[in-house]
This record gives structure tokens, C-alpha cells and sequence, in this order.
């Protein structure tokens, strides 16, 4: 890591694990040698365009595509009415009612998103058919549009999904420990009415593309794609299609990030395998920036009501109760996962045991959501930094000493959270002291007060997060107990080729994480070869690869589940290689030790055989093979992480294996004329464990930051009250550029988990700390100034600069209770 | 009224090698080296000219080829990121800092960075964090949060040693 970085705890090293040793991805990638979705061609392809809802709401009256499909260079088209006829509604996740709802591939009738896709036009080239898509008559009638969550659950809302009979997808009620008895033992209770989570969305600079082939001798179907969880979609395109799931081929190689974006593309997908097998031509679909970000996928935005949090007078918080109103857009699709996947970090970093979350998700006339970098867990622990740094507010208590009294400590590692995730190992003060040392902090409260009076005001916030990483699937039962799913796990093969070389396989989809890099590292270590003699056959690819339903890469956990993989089969590998070398130098496989390619009997360095020797007798020579072996050189790897299925009606269980800590520390300057916020100082400590190679572990500190610094001051997805969106592109979408994210500070501990099998952590979603940070500072800006409450994630100069004059008279949104006389 | 052209026969000289083809009018510079050409390193990344993916350089200007018809480029003289490795395949010194920096992770955003730090360092080859970040504040890069970006552009604007 770069040189802020304070590496303790450190675990012993290995010779390659551990180590920034150059990516193997990066020679390709800096010759403009990766190959993406969108560089791949089929011979004979055709294009596709999508024509799109401009309505957030509608009924569709009347499509006419008659002179699109006279235009030049078309080949068809596709509607609704014909998709209705063709696809069965895709599966939803929750349960009836919610489990009502309808989703196809284009809107049927009505629809109910701006940039919902209505036609679907192939042609010869992507212009023509773009340009036929100008002659698609269609008749809408527009509908009331209802745009917010709580909105939704009026009497009065407009209804998105008829059969549903409301706009709740799912509810729940969460309910660990006694709020009530928290309650009363409290000295006061603080109570916010109101706090905010904006929508916004990671939009990776790869949009998403396909190419799409229809083999009619085999069924087959390949997408050439960027999927990043693709028996994911298998799953909910094989019955849509009314094919079995082996039939959907995918193959996936370089992907321009995904960030979480690119998993629920199935819907795009099917629009291009039924055209593929309608045309018979490979189709090639690449979206442009705008349909990506009217139609991708946003992050969700949930809005929390009526938090109450009993309190003591040192700061002890004894509990939370509030209402989380999560809007998931029009289409649940990957969602109602969400409204447990919360609940995997339900305390956050601290220690209180008393939680009552009254949990709905609703549909809107928005784009659907989908995961996002941070996905669900982000949301609630933004609202936790919050009520900690109001509590302080109110209290006038020291935000530094508040979370210190709160943390969980590291001695009471491993903890049991109130509905039984165990975090593994960290030390949450520690990494908050160093932060606070890397921006000086001592240095800056003093200058905070030192800039009073002068037009300027300094603002210091803390953001602590978890990145809870390798899911348990069997939480998915908790918002739908039919659902048959649980645990995790990625599969690996590890083999020799017929000359000896090293060859890997995994499932997952990597988006920059430098999957063949840490993979090879691992093997290198167990096989005694360097890394650049590993070859690493990237990319999911479910007639070449192996793979497990789990398999793709998000959530946290190549580190865990997908290295865990690695390294069982690499070892199975290892166990093989030294039978055959004891057979072939009559030895015991304990005495053969591997080292530079070849096995050699341990003391007796120049009695070994080299790898292609091995390799020779299993493939071409194998007549030869000792007596009594049973060799393949060819091992296969399943990891399965130590899960139980989780405990349905109290909503209890460990829900993810691994809890990397990110406690980020800020100083931003705000100009009180007009509410500018600059960051001046940023600092980010990390545990994720045991770090297989520091440098691409820092990387992803430093992209979750970027992405984290723009969601809070520059980047929104805004709608209008009919459902227009007003930043559907890189002009109104305003993505954070080098300009606004400042040198950030790394340094990182490293508390091994005692779960994994390798001491790692999942990370690099990192928990939204940024949001947390920078909030937090500007709660510290109006604690000098207005009192005003910061109750928003997103804080463009505006928004401050209305804060910053929000009259003492004003509702603040806030009102503490004295329980005792 | 006579029909307007609708295509165009264009020479344009790409990575030293000269290339001669009809193109439609309408045709941007990047499907051009993309399609046409098959040089699919240069990519694109949004349709309003925001995310710089698609940024090479043309007759020695930073150019974002989305933003520019092939046919304006008749008789011009186009570098993209395949001309930027040494002849012999090795990497240039741009190349080698964005990897030893980790200042990659997709490698989506990546020629077009590395082309708008040329064209950077070209023309100012000490330039300060400042300098740097206005130098590529055309180019998003959703996976890095710039910091390791702007790294390996120091690294290179401090090292006297280094011809681009
Ligand atoms: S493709 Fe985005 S700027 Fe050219
Ligand atoms: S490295 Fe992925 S966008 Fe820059």
C-alpha cells in the first residue's frame, strides 16, 4: 500500500499471498488488448434498438410498427403484445401479494418507468435501426405517476401493479431485544422524524452489451455478455423462456466494472435471445449512457420515519426503533432482497441490542433498482452514523467519545449481533484512533475554531462501516420462506495441461478486482511456481468453467468463497502431484515438496520431476503410471462456507461469514455565502483480514471512496412528480471526476477472520462510509452555526447552503425527551 | 437541390500505419477505429461527451472521438492506445506506471487516460496534483477514485529519465 499505510496484526507471510505483485490483467488492459462486451463480433450479426417509455406512467393505447419494419435494413421488430405470447412473467422473489406483480422483458399494456423498454427494433446496423425506431407509432395514455416511498402507501396512490392490490412489494417487521424495556430504562430519548437516502447510482463506465446467438441444432443459447451473476439470470430466464437453464449459455470476459449494475441485465437479455432465435442472426446489443442510466439499474432509496433512541446521559444508546420505507423502483426484480440483506450489519459497529425496524419496500414509477456498490447495508448504517452523530448533537456530547462508547470492543470479538451474525474479528477503536491521525485531528479542531468568522467553516466526520461479505443465502427465507436457498460457495478447478502448465478455473466475473492475480498467488504458494506460470482462465463461462449457482462476483467474497476455492482445489492438486512423483521416484508422498515447477524429494534436490514429466504420464503416457494410482492431475474444488439455515419467524442467523471494518475520518471546508463544500482532508482504515495483495485491496478502498465522495455531494437521480427523470445522462448525472475526490489516506490492520479459509475478508463494496464521513462533518459544520439537522445523504451546495441559514425557529426534525424528572 | 453526400472515401494515417475507406457520413470517429478498423482499445462510454473512453489524439490534439465524425478526420493522423507500447511490444513508460501504480482496475476508462496523459505531459511534463487532475478531468473512472490515476502520473511528471 502507499506509504500512510500501518500494517499490524500482520499474519505471517507466505512467499506470493500477501504481496502487490504486478496484476496480471494489466498488460492486456494497457494495450487496449481487453476484450469487452461490445469488442466481440459474430459473423452475420444484426442490431439491436431499444425504443423506451418516454413516461413515468401510462397505459399503452396502440403500437404500430408497420413502417418501422418497412424502413431500410430492418429485420423485425418486437412488442409487448408478442412478448406476452412468448415469455411467462419473470419469477419474482417475494411472496404474494408482492409476488403478484408481472414483469416482462418489454411493458405489457401499461408502462410504469421512463426508459422501460416498449419496442424492440433489429436491423442490419445500429443506426438503422435506431433510425427505424422514429417511425414506431405508439399511443399512450398518461397515468398519474407516484414517485416517492411514501407516496406509495397513500390510500390515493396510483396503483403500478393492478394484481397486487397496493404498492407494497414486502413487509416485515424486525424486532431483536425489548425497545420498550430500552425505553424505560433510558435517561432520554432522542426522536428524528425524518431521514433521508438518496438515489444514486455506481453507473460503470462500461454500459451493459451482449451479443446473442441462437443455435437451433443444440436449443443453445450464448450470450457473450457482462452479466456479473449470470445462473443468477439463468435462474429467471430458463422458465421466462420456458427452457431448461442449460440451455443459456454465458460467456463473460473482461468487464468494464459493474459495481453490483450489471446483475439484473436478464431483462435485456431475453430481448435479445428471443430476437436471436426469431431472426436467426446473432444479435449485438450495447445500450448508450443514457438508456443505461434510465433503464439500468439505481441503487435503493429509503427513507426512515419516526426513529426513536432511547439513551443514557453518557451517551450509552440502549436501542432504535424506526420505520425503513425502501422504494425499489417499478420492477422488485433482484429486490425484495434487500429488505433483508440489511439486516446483515443490524447494529452497525456498536453495541446496543435493542432494535424494532418496521421494514416496507414499495414500487415507484422509477427505474428498477438493483445492488449497488454497499447494496442495502449502506443505507441503514448511513442512518446509524446518523442518530449517533444527532444524539451527539443534542446531547452535546463528543462525536469522537460517543463511538467510542458505542463500538463494539475488539475483546468481544467474535460477536453475536441481536439477530445472530457473528462478526468475526476487528478492533473498531483502533482503526478509528488512526484515522483520526491521519487527519490530523488534533491539528484541525483547532483550526475549526481559529476559521470562525472568517466566511469559512471547518467540519470534521467520522464514518464507521461494515462490508459484510459472503452472504448466506438461506436469508432469502426470511422475506420468502418457499424459497430453497441457502448457504454459498464458488467452485475451482485447478490442473495441469498436458505439457505441465498450470491452468485455473473459476466461476466468478471479475470487474477489476484482479481475480487472476490473487488467484495465482494463492496457487503459486501451494504449487511452488511463480505466478506468471499460472494461467487463470477469467470469466464465467458455463460450458468451459465450473461454476456453482453462487457463482459471479459481488456481495464481498472472491476473497473468501472464491480463493477458498482456489486454494482447496490447488491443494487437492498438490496431493495428487505427490503421489504420482513418490510413485515415480518410490518414495512417500509426504517426503515430495514442490518447488520451481517440478517434484522433488525433500533433502535430495536433484531427484525430481518436472511438471510437464508429471503431466506426460497422465495424458500420453499412462502406461507408465505407477501401480495402485488413480491420478487425474485435474481437481476440482467446491467451498462451502459453515452456514445454517436461518431461523425464519425470529429472523436470526448469520447471515454473511466475514465483517471487513472501513472506519473513514474527514475535514471539509464549507464557504457560508454559498454552501460549497471542499474536502480538504480524507482518510480511510481498513480490516479485511488477512490481505492477499495489499495494493488492488487499497484500489478498492479508493474506488468505494470515489464512488462514496460523489454519491454525497454530486451525483442524484432526480424525478419529477410525473415520473421524468431529470439526469438520465453524464450532463445532468454529474459523476464525480479527479477534480472532486482528494489524495486519500490509507492504512489498514488486519484482524484475520477466524471463519475464512484463508483469514481473509470479503471486501471492496466498502459500507458507504464517505456518506457517513462527510454527513457527519457537516452535522459538525451546523453544530457551529444553524443547529440544523443533516437528514439527507446527499448534500449539493444547496442543500448546505439552506442548512446553514435554517431559522432557530424552524422544525428541526429533532426533539429530545427527558424519561426522568 | 442536389442529394447531400451520404458517404465519404477517407485516408487517415492510425498508429503510423495509413488506412483508405468509405465510410457513411454519420459515422463518429470511435465506431470508425473501432468497427472499421477493428482497434476496439479505444471504447466508448456515454453518448454526450462526458466520460472521455473514447479519447485519442489527433493530429497531436486530445480529441473525444465520440465527438467528431470519422470524415472530419480525413488526411489527419489518429494515436490510439494500440500505438502506445514500444515497437517491440514493450511497455512505454505511460503504460508501465499505470500498472506498477495500480492505477487501473477494469481498464475500461484506461487508453483513454492514458492518451489524456500524454497529451498532458507532452505539453507540461512537471505538472503539479493541480495540473494533473484539470489534465484528466475528462476522463471518469468509476473504478480507482482517480488517487492511484493521479499517482502514476507523478511519478512519471517527476522522473526526468522518462521519454513518453
Ligand atoms: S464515449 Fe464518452 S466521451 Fe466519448
Ligand atoms: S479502471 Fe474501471 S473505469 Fe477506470
Amino acid at each position: 500500500m502507499s506509504g500512510t499505510t500501518v500494517t499490524t496484526q500482520q499474519t505471517a507471510r507466505t512467499q506470493w499471498s500477501g504481496q502487490s505483485i504486478p496484476r496480471k490483467e494489466d498488460e492486456r488492459l494497457v494495450k487496449g488488448q481487453g476484450r469487452f462486451a461490445d469488442d466481440i463480433r459474430r459473423h452475420n450479426e444484426a442490431y439491436v434498438y431499444l425504443l423506451r417509455s418516454p413516461y413515468g406512467h401510462a397505459r399503452i393505447r396502440r403500437v404500430d410498427v408497420r413502417a418501422a419494419q418497412e424502413a431500410p435494413g430492418v429485420i423485425m421488430t418486437l412488442t409487448g403484445d408478442e412478448v406476452r405470447e412468448i415469455q411467462k412473467p419473470f419469477m419474482e422473489i417475494a411472496p404474494p401479494p408482492g409476488g403478484y406483480i408481472e414483469d416482462y422483458c418489454l411493458a405489457v399494456d401499461k408502462v410504469r418507468f421512463m426508459g422501460e423498454p416498449v419496442v424492440a427494433i433489429l436491423a442490419e446496423t445500429a443506426e438503422q435501426a435506431r433510425d427505424a425506431a422514429d417511425l414506431v407509432d405508439i399511443e399512450y395514455e398518461p397515468l398519474d405517476a407516484v414517485v416517492t416511498g411514501e407516496d406509495a402507501l397513500k390510500d390515493t396512490a396510483p396503483l403500478l401493479h393492478g394484481k397486487v392490490g397496493s404498492n407494497v412489494v414486502w413487509h416485515g417487521l424486525y424486532d431483536w431485544g425489548s425497545v420498550e424495556e430500552a425505553k424505560r430504562q433510558a435517561d432520554k430519548i432522542v426522536k428524528i422524524d425524518r431521514l433521508h437516502f438518496h438515489r444514486f447510482t455506481s453507473t460503470p463506465i462500461e454500459c451493459n452489451a451482449a451479443v446473442v446467438e441462437y443455435y437451433p441444432g443444440s436449443g443453445e443459447y450464448t450470450f457473450w455478455c457482462n452479466n456479473t451473476m449470470p445462473q443468477f439470470a439463468a435462474m429467471f430466464m430458463g422458465p421466462a423462456l420456458g427452457i431448461p437453464t442449460d440451455r443459456l449459455h454465458f460467456v463473460t470476459q473482461d468487464i468494464g466494472g459493474s459495481f453490483g449494475n450489471k446483475i439484473t441485465t436478464y431483462v435485456y437479455l431475453t430481448i435479445c435471445a428471443i430476437l436471436a432465435k426469431k431472426s436467426g442472426r446473432p444479435v449485438h446489443w450495447t445500450e448508450y449512457r443514457t438508456d443505461h442510466i434510465l433503464g439500468g439499474s439505481h441503487g435503493n432509496e429509503r427513507t426512515f420515519l419516526d426513529i426513536e433512541v432511547p439513551v443514557l446521559n453518557d451517551g450509552t444508546i440502549l436501542g432504535l426503533s424506526a420505520r425503513a420505507i425502501d422504494d425499489c423502483g417499478a420492477y422488485p426484480r433482484y429486490e425484495p432482497l434487500g429488505s433483508v440483506i440489511w439486516s446483515q450489519v443490524v447494529p452497525g459497529v456498536y453495541r446496543f441490542r435493542n432494535v424494532r425496524i418496521d421494514y416496507t419496500q414499495v414500487v415507484t414509477n422509477k427505474c428498477p433498482v438493483g445492488p449497488n456498490r454497499g447494496y442495502s447495508r449502506l443505507q441503514h448504517m448511513w442512518m446509524l452514523e446518523r442518530v449517533i452523530d444527532i444524539v451527539a448533537h443534542e446531547l452535546n456530547l463528543d462525536p469522537v467519545e460517543i463511538r467510542k462508547k458505542n463500538y463494539i470492543k475488539p475483546d468481544e470479538m467474535p460477536y453475536e449481533t441481536p439477530n445472530g451474525c457473528v462478526y468475526d474479528s476487528g478492533d473498531y477503536p483502533r482503526c478509528l484512533d488512526m484515522a483520526l491521525k491521519l487527519i490530523n485531528y488534533d491539528y484541525w479542531r483547532q483550526r475549526q475554531a481559529e476559521v470562525r468568522g472568517t466566511g469559512k467553516l471547518i467540519g470534521i466526520g467520522i464514518g464507521s462501516t461494515l462490508d459484510s461479505g459472503t452472504n448466506n443465502f438461506g436469508q432469502a427465507r426470511i422475506i420468502n420462506p418457499e424459497l430453497p436457498f441457502s448457504g454459498n460457495g464458488e467452485v475451482a478447478n485447478v490442473k495441469l495441461d498436458l505439457y505441465g502448465e498450470v491452468v485455473v478455473t473459476i466461476g466468478t466475473t471479475p470487474q477489476g478486482q484482479g481475480h487472476e492475480t490473487t488467484a495465482a498467488q494463492v496457487v503459486s504458494d501451494i504449487l511452488g511456481v511463480s505466478p506468471d506460470r499460472v494461467r487463470v482462465l477469467i470469466g464465467h463461462d458455463n460450458a468451459r468453467n465450473v461454476y456453482t449457482g453462487f457463482s459471479g462476483t459481488y456481495a464481498s467474497q472472491f476473497a473468501v468463497t472464491g480463493l477458498g476455492a482456489v486454494q482447496g482445489a490447488a491443494q487437492k492438486l498438490k496431493r495428487e502431484i505427490q503421489q504420482l512423483a513418490a510413485g515415480m521416484m518410490g518414495s512417500d508422498p509426504e517426503e515430495i515438496e514442490l518447488v520451481d515447477g517440478t517434484a522433488r524429494v525433500v533433502g535430495r534436490p536433484d531427484t525430481a520431476i518436472p511438471f510437464i514429466g508429471l503431466a506426460n504420464v497422465v495424458f500420453a503416457n499412462n502406461a507408465t503410471m505407477p501401480e495402485g494410482l488413480d491420478v487425474s492431475l485435474n481437481c476440482t474444488y467446491t467451498y462451502r462456507p459453515p452456514f445454517k439455515v436461518p431461523d425464519v419467524e425470529r429472523k436470526f442467523g448469520n447471515l454473511t461469514l466475514t465483517y471487513a471494518t472501513q472506519i473513514h475520518a474527514c475535514v471539509v471546508e464549507v464557504d457560508e455565502a454559498t454552501g460549497e463544500t471542499k474536502i480538504l482532508d480524507y482518510a480511510a482504515v481498513d480490516d479485511s483480514g488477512r490481505l492477499i495483495h495489499p495494493q488492488i485491496v487499497e484500489g478498492q478502498v479508493h474506488g468505494a471512496a470515489g464512488l462514496g465522495i460523489g454519491a454525497a455531494l454530486y451525483e442524484t437521480l432526480e424525478y419529477d412528480a410525473e415520473g421524468q427523470m431529470l439526469t438520465p445522462n453524464f450532463y445532468a448525472y454529474k459523476a464525480v471526476t479527479a477534480l472532486d475526490v482528494p489524495m486519500i489516506k490509507t492504512a489498514a490492520i488486519e484482524s484475520p477472520s477466524p471463519f475464512s479459509p484463508n483469514g481473509a475478508k470479503g471486501m471492496g463494496e466498502g459500507g458507504g462510509a464517505p456518506l457517513h464521513a462527510i454527513c457527519s462533518a457537516l452535522q459538525d459544520v451546523m453544530r457551529q452555526t444553524s443547529r440544523a439537522i443533516v437528514h439527507d445523504s446527499f448534500n449539493p451546495s444547496e442543500r448546505v447552503y439552506r442548512l446553514l441559514r435554517q431559522q432557530p425557529s424552524a422544525r428541526r426534525g429533532v426533539e429530545v425527551i427527558s424519561n426522568r424528572s | 437541390m442536389s442529394e447531400p453526400v451520404k458517404s465519404q472515401t477517407i485516408r487517415v494515417v492510425v498508429n503510423g500505419r495509413e488506412y483508405t475507406r468509405t465510410v457513411e457520413a454519420r459515422t463518429l470517429l470511435v465506431r470508425f477505429i473501432r468497427e472499421e478498423l477493428n482497434l476496439t482499445g479505444t471504447h466508448f462510454g456515454c453518448d454526450t461527451g462526458h466520460c472521455g473512453s473514447c479519447t485519442v489524439i489527433v493530429n497531436g490534439r486530445l480529441i473525444k472521438s465520440c465527438m467528431m465524425l470519422a470524415i472530419q478526420a480525413d488526411g489527419m493522423s489518429i494515436e490510439t492506445v494500440e500505438g502506445l507500447a514500444n515497437p517491440d511490444g514493450s511497455l512505454s513508460p505511460i503504460q508501465d506506471a499505470f500498472s506498477a501504480h495500480h492505477a487501473l482496475q477494469c481498464g475500461f476508462c484506461t487508453p483513454g487516460m492514458m492518451l489524456a496523459t500524454k497529451y498532458l505531459l507532452e505539453h507540461n511534463p512537471h505538472p503539479t496534483e493541480e495540473e494533473i487532475r484539470r489534465g484528466i478531468k475528462g476522463n471518469l473512472c468509476r473504478c480507482t477514485g482517480y488517487v492511484n490515476i493521479v499517482k502514476a502520473i507523478q511519478s512519471l511528471a517527476n522522473n526526468e529519465e522518462v521519454t513518453l
